[in-house]
C-alpha cells in the first residue's frame, strides 16, 4: 500500500478514485506515566512516554486507514492528513484520512 | 510561609533544570540540522519534474515537549500584561524543529533525496492542572521521494 500526502504520485498515473478512507484511534496513557509527566512539568524536557504513545497510535490509525483502502481494492492512499484532538483529560484521538486510489505505472 | 517556600523551590528548580534542558536541546538541534542539511524539506505541493521517476512514501516525525514550572509562571505573569510570551515561543520552536529533524531522520533511513508537502499538526496536552499548558505535541509529516534504482 502506497501512502502519500501529495495529490500526485510521481511516475504513476491515477486510474480510479475510490473516495475517502479514514482511520482513527483513541488512546489514554496509564497513571504511572501521568505521574512522571507531572514531575516533568516542573523540570521541563521531552516526555518520551507520550511521544511513543502518540506515534504508536498514529501507526494504528494508519493501519486502519490502509485496511479500509484494501477492502475497497485500492493500491494507494493519497492526500493523507492527520488530525489530533484531546477529547478528555488524559485521552487523545488521532484521526487520519485520505483518498483511496488505484495507480498504475506510466 | 511554607507555601511560599515550596513555590520558590519549584520556581528555582524549574528555572535551573528548564534552562539546562533547553540549552542542551538547542545544541543537539543545531548539530543535527547541520548533519541533515543535504536532505531537502519543502512545503511545495508538487515535486519538480526532476523527481518524476522517484518512489514516494509518507514520513512522519513527532515530539512531545513539556513546559517547566518557571515557564508556566512566566507565561502566567505575561498573561496579565499582554505581549510576546517568550517562554512559550522557544518551547514551540524547539518542538517544531525537533519534529522536522525526526521526520528527516525517518526519510534518510529510507534513502530519500527530498521531502515534499511538509505539513505540521500542533496539539496541546493538558495536564492535571487543567487550564494551563502542560505539554505540546508537534507532528511533522510529508512525502519522501526515494530514487528508484534501474530506472
Amino acid at each position: 500500500m502506497l501512502i502519500s500526502n501529495m495529490e500526485v504520485v510521481p511516475g504513476k498515473k491515477i486510474t480510479t478514485h475510490l473516495g475517502l478512507v479514514q482511520g482513527s484511534t483513541v488512546r489514554a496513557k496509564h497513571a504511572g506515566r501521568d505521574i512522571m509527566a507531572g514531575l516533568k512539568n516542573i523540570f521541563g524536557g521531552e516526555l518520551k512516554g507520550y511521544t511513543e504513545l502518540l506515534s504508536e497510535s498514529r501507526d494504528e490509525a494508519l493501519q486502519r486507514l490502509s485496511e479500509q483502502a484494501r477492502t475497497l481494492g485500492a493500491n494507494a492512499v493519497i492526500n493523507v492528513r492527520f488530525s489530533t484532538s484531546s477529547i478528555a483529560a488524559g485521552a487523545s484521538e488521532i484521526f487520519v484520512y485520505g483518498t483511496a486510489v488505484i495507480v498504475e505505472d506510466r | 510561609m511554607g507555601q511560599l517556600l515550596v513555590f520558590l523551590t519549584l520556581l528555582a528548580l524549574g528555572y535551573g533544570f528548564g534552562r539546562l534542558a533547553e540549552s542542551r536541546h538547542y545544541r543537539s538541534i543545531i548539530a543535527r540540522e547541520d548533519a541533515l542539511r543535504s536532505l531537502l524539506v519543502m512545503p511545495d505541493r508538487m515535486p519538480p519534474i526532476h523527481f518524476q521517476n522517484h518512489g514516494s512514501t509518507l514520513v512522519t516525525g513527532s515530539v512531545v515537549i513539556s513546559v517547566d514550572y518557571f515557564k508556566t509562571v512566566a507565561a502566567g505573569l505575561r498573561g496579565l500584561f499582554g505581549g510576546r510570551v517568550g517562554a512559550y515561543e522557544s518551547l514551540l520552536d524547539r518542538a517544531r524543529r525537533e519534529a522536522i529533524l525526526r521526520m528527516q531522520e525517518d526519510a534518510r533511513k529510507l534513502g530519500a533525496e527530498a521531502v515534499f508537502n511538509l505539513k505540521f499538526e500542533t496539539s496541546r496536552i493538558a495536564q492535571n492542572a487543567g487550564q494551563g499548558l502542560g505539554s505540546v505535541e508537534v507532528l511533522a509529516y510529508g512525502t519522501a521521494l526515494i530514487p528508484v534504482h534501474g530506472r
